[in-house]
């Protein structure tokens, strides 16, 4: 038989194996499956390629893939990777390790998801901050959950119409399954109006609601009223937001909300064509208990000497099966670990720089978008770094122009606006060459 | 080898019982606490909550471990010992003496159901 | 390993920085947003410099034990080799620089059929989705799809799902995120699911079984013939929990064996990193007359963790059909190899031929005496550290009390698994001799073992609470 370069099986390492065991051939280690089942075929694979073969196989691929200037967000957002934050997470310390059963070899990982903790709990305005969700839309769909465990007796979780479309679409998803009934808060001038709250509160049956911090029309909204209004209705508050934008903007903990959750692509994490990205889950200190997903906690070993373990376990499946608070096992460590080594290099200051950068280069791209005249605008709120347009002129056309110049931009929305989105990474000449196609449409 | 107290009634999920008028105080036995280990979390109900006989009403936790507590009676939840919110570790310490809730009984002929110490202690060990 | 105490909090000194930005020539910043929309405090992040940040993770990463580091026989969890041509093919930038809404993603496409493609030809199922973004997500996508066949035919009856006493946690707690409600059935004397106990449960209320094949104590379900006929006849459908699907790779696909739907854990049969705890890939396959039902379910936010499946996919391109299909055999012969190696002094419950783990239920001789506490199979694990292996999982499956499950995985040579089985008699003599050695393990790790019980109780889950 041909060698591997993965398996280190020689023929003698094999008989000595097979000899130990007591049987003949591999092929009688499996005597106990019925002989029907046996696949007898051959998989319909390739076959085995040499390395530089595979490697020059994905560099044809990915040469299939527009590369593109990203004028949008929609729940993914271009921001700078720093090159330390590859070079640290590839370490294969710490990318070829198992979650942190054993924590007196796992004090890294152990280390490192405990800062991520702080950090997402300082940017939100929480207490306490799992360790991570798969993504933001199942971070929204846990916090529904979430929000019927913290409330007794109460069985409707409000959305407010401005999430993001893929948040929707996941919590309905959950809801529809767990049994949670649905209900709506409508929007009023691209924001979650608090009369159509209040009016769907006065059932008596919700037991939390869930709006956005920054919403699907890129506008930040005012949260004003909406906790006394909640809290009033023994309902849990509920935002999604963009976690980088937290940097500058009110907090849920300043609006007075129970718990955080969004998605921590927008801290360093590339677009990746969706993915691996990281859910967030931050909530009030009295909540801890219900919170789903794995927490690491401080604590001091046999010597006295500080170290961190994963805690509070029973609230989880391989503790409690069908009564945890939720089914998730593995998380996203590794992607916590792209936040937490991206939030050390930012700070505070280089943060609050990305939202600056990023909020100069939007409402400069609004304005020469509408000085072209092909564009009228929807709305008048503040925004941060991502807003919509009506577009007057044909919404494919203009799309394909700038596709074809290098641009994904104009990106369509369900109410037929065209969406922007601008980062650091986007520079003033980018932005001028992108207005300047638009012209020509 | 646990203790067991003379006086108390007894459930066969190791709760324990002790009857002032028709309020009845609930624990969980020194056998239970053995059990668990030691105890990090207790998830009680709130005052004014049901219970009901048979029924969970809350759960303990250790480390590696969580344990459902049943309600021996039905009622009200009058009292909730909160002590044990942040020494969750008294049960440990004395079983008999950290009670989790107090309950307004509904139907005191629900405590005919429960053990008393000598069925109780035979059922320990088995 | 050595220990390194700090937190990268307590390196932060003001007017320090670890970046880099452009200059902002926009002459507009977000102070002009209204006063009642801005954060009034500046987050408390570190201020550190880029070489602090780089010296503290390359410090806390040398306080990790990963595969690259040493053997990992963590039973159920199959940490095999991370192939390095993986990590290279994910993080070309014709893949990390696509957004998910964009257009022009031909090659994108291309990888996300492929792999379809090559999982279904390996599992014999039609078609899978790559939304899942872990085993457990999985789980959870593969159960709504077993009831949305079932709403779909208007019968609204079935709504509890069969698990086995020995499934993973993660089958009952997915069960009920899904809304069914989970009937346990028994594992017999052998270790299997036992056919007399099920067949009482089906019904008209049963939406199916989840079944993991080979179960978690390493055996296979012989009777999976009758069990999907059963379960089929009464109206239900078979999930198949891929977690265990390493051994049978060249030897059963789960399609052949009755299964409707299964998901598979890329970052376990598939070679895809860990990562800590993650980023997983729970792809769910399913039989041709389900397949219309996958687009009717989104559980993530865009096409899943699309990195993940580069990795898998890349995997399966270097080992082709011929390799392929040895992967599970060797796999096998090496659990097995432990296992007989070690059953002398190891309690072995079923001593039966295993596929890819096993389970030992604790020492033969604990060297508990008069007086003397025996040592427990968290000795024994804790104990290993100290010889630079990484501990099998332990109490998992709940069936034995003292449960050490060990699954050595394909990519060990020989010499890996007799130094590792050399390890495991010098701990078992040792135990018989004086089990205090076990009890304080390990000796020689970063820490010690730490008080697990104070966390629990007086939680200090943040920086700023400590």
């Amino acid at each position: 038989m041909a060698g591997f370069s993965y398996f280190p099986h020689t023929e003698d390492d094999l008989r000595v194996m097979l000899e130990r065991i007591g049987v003949a051939s591999l092929d009688d280690l499996y005597q106990d499956v019925p002989e029907r089942f046996v696949f007898r075929g051959e998989y319909d694979l390739p076959d085995a390629m040499s390395e530089q073969q595979v490697r020059d196989y994905f560099e044809s691929l990915a040469a299939q893939n527009a590369r593109l200037k990203i004028f949008a967000g929609a729940g993914a957002y271009d921001h700078y990777t720093p090159a330390v934050v590859p070079y640290i997470t590839s370490r294969s310390e710490f990318l070829t390790a198992y979650t942190p059963y054993q924590a007196e070899i796992s004090q890294g990982t152990l280390r490192y998801i405990f800062e991520y903790q702080s950090m997402v709990c300082t940017l939100t305005g929480m207490d306490v901050s799992n360790a991570s969700l798969y993504d933001g839309p199942t971070a929204a769909a846990e916090a529904m959950k979430m929000a019927l465990a913290c409330t007794k007796k109460k069985t409707r979780v409000l959305l407010s119409r401005t999430l993001l479309p893929h948040v929707i679409r996941v919590v309905e998803t959950y809801a529809r399954f767990h049994g949670v009934e649905l209900g709506y808060i409508d929007a009023r001038d691209g924001q979650t109006s608090l009369e159509s709250l209040q009016k769907e509160l006065e059932a008596g049956d919700v037991a939390g609601i869930i709006v956005p911090q920054i919403n699907r029309y890129g506008i930040i909204e005012d949260l004003g009223g909406f906790e006394e209004a909640v809290h009033a209705a023994k309902a849990v508050a509920i935002a999604y937001c963009d976690p980088s934008a937290l940097a500058v903007i009110k907090t849920p903990g300043e609006w007075g909300f129970d718990i955080a959750v969004g998605d921590g692509q927008p801290l360093g994490i590339p677009v990746s064509f969706g993915g691996p990205y990281v859910g967030f889950m931050a909530c009030r200190k009295d909540y801890v208990r219900k919170m789903p997903g794995r927490i690491v906690g401080q604590t001091t070993d046999a010597d006295g000497k500080r170290c961190y373990v994963l805690t509070l376990q029973a609230r989880e499946q391989h503790i409690r099966r069908e009564k945890a608070t939720s089914n998730i096992c593995s998380n996203e460590s590794l992607m916590a670990l792209y936040v937490t080594v991206y939030l050390s290099l930012m700070g505070p200051k280089g943060l609050r720089k990305v939202n600056c950068l990023s909020y100069g280069g939007a409402h400069y791209l609004h304005d020469e978008l509408l000085k072209t005249g092909k564009f009228e605008e929807v709305f008048t709120k503040p925004f941060l770094k991502e807003f919509v347009l009506k577009p007057l002129v044909d919404t494919e056309k203009l799309q394909q122009k700038l596709y074809e110049g290098g641009f994904f931009a104009a990106l369509s929305t369900e109410e037929g606006y065209v969406s922007f989105c601008v980062t650091e990474k986007r520079s003033k000449e980018e932005i001028d060459a992108l207005v300047a196609l638009v012209k020509e449409v | 080898m646990s203790k067991v107290i003379e006086g108390l009634l007894y459930s066969e999920s190791h709760e324990w019982v002790k009857v002032e008028g028709d309020i009845a105080v609930i624990g969980v036995s020194d056998f239970a606490q053995k059990e668990m280990g030691d105890i990090t979390y207790v998830d009680a109900p709130e005052v004014e909550d049901e219970v009901t006989a048979g029924e969970e009403f809350g759960a303990l936790e250790s480390v590696k471990a969580s344990s459902d507590l049943y309600s021996p009676v039905s009622g009200e939840v009058v009292e909730v010992n909160e002590a044990l919110e942040d020494q969750p570790e008294l049960i440990n310490s004395d079983a008999y003496g950290a009670w989790i809730i107090k309950v307004k009984m509904s139907d005191t002929s629900e405590l005919d159901a429960l053990m008393d110490a000598a069925a109780y202690q035979a059922l320990t060990e088995k | 390993m050595k220990y390194y105490d700090k937190l990268i909090f307590e390196l932060s000194k003001p007017g320090r920085q670890g970046f880099t930005l452009p200059e902002n020539g926009y002459g507009r910043c977000v102070k002009e947003l209204p006063e009642g929309l801005r954060r009034q405090s500046e987050p408390e992040l570190p201020e550190v410099s880029e070489p602090d940040v780089v010296r503290h993770y390359t410090n806390l990463s040398q306080m990790n034990f990963g595969v690259d580091t040493g053997f990992y026989p963590l039973g159920s969890c199959t940490m095999k080799y991370n192939p390095k041509v993986n990590e290279e093919v994910a993080a070309m930038p014709g893949f990390t620089g696509l957004h998910p809404l964009q257009p022009g993603v031909d090659g994108a496409k291309a990888v996300i059929e492929g792999l379809d493609k090559a999982l279904s030809a390996i599992t014999g199922m039609a078609r899978f989705t790559f939304e899942p973004c872990a085993g457990a997500h999985g789980e959870l996508t593969g159960l709504m799809i077993m009831r949305s066949y079932h709403m779909r035919r208007g019968d609204l009856a079935r709504t509890k799902v069969i698990v086995p006493d020995s499934a993973h946690g993660t089958n009952p707690a997915s069960a009920a995120v899904c809304g069914l409600e989970v009937v346990e059935v028994k594992s017999n004397a052998a270790g299997l699911v036992d056919v007399e106990d099920l067949k009482p449960l089906l019904g008209p209320d049963i939406a199916g079984i989840m079944m993991t094949n080979p179960n978690t104590l390493g055996l296979f379900e012989r009777e999976i013939g009758e069990i999907a006929a059963l379960v089929h006849a009464c109206g239900g459908l078979l999930y198949y929990d891929g977690a265990n699907m390493n051994p049978m790779l060249g030897v059963v696909r789960p399609g052949d064996m009755g299964f409707d739907i299964m998901h598979l854990n890329l970052h376990k049969t598939f070679s895809t990193p860990h990562g800590g705890g993650g980023p997983g890939s729970g792809p769910v396959g399913v039989a041709a007359h389900l397949a219309d039902l996958l687009p009717t379910i989104q559980v993530s936010g865009f096409h899943g963790n699309f990195g993940v499946m580069l990795r898998a996919y890349a995997y399966i391109l270097m080992l082709g059909r011929q390799n392929v299909k040895l992967a599970g055999k060797y796999a096998t012969v090496s659990a097995n190899y432990i296992k007989e190696s070690l059953k002398d002094v190891y309690k072995l419950p079923i001593p039966t031929v295993c596929k890819h783990e096993f389970v030992f239920d604790g020492l033969v001789d604990d060297g508990a005496r008069e007086g003397r506490e025996g040592a427990t199979t968290l000795d024994v694990a804790k104990r290993l550290l100290d010889f630079g292996f990484h501990a099998p999982t332990i109490y998992f499956p709940l069936l034995f009390h003292q449960a050490l499950m060990i699954e050595p995985t394909e990519t060990e040579s020989l010499e890996t698994l007799d130094a590792f089985i050399d390890v495991m008699r010098k701990i078992a003599a040792e135990a018989a001799e004086d089990p205090a050695i076990l009890k304080e393990a390990p000796h020689g790790a970063p820490i010690r073992r730490p008080d697990e019980t104070t966390a629990a109780r007086q939680p200090i889950l943040k920086y700023q609470d400590a």
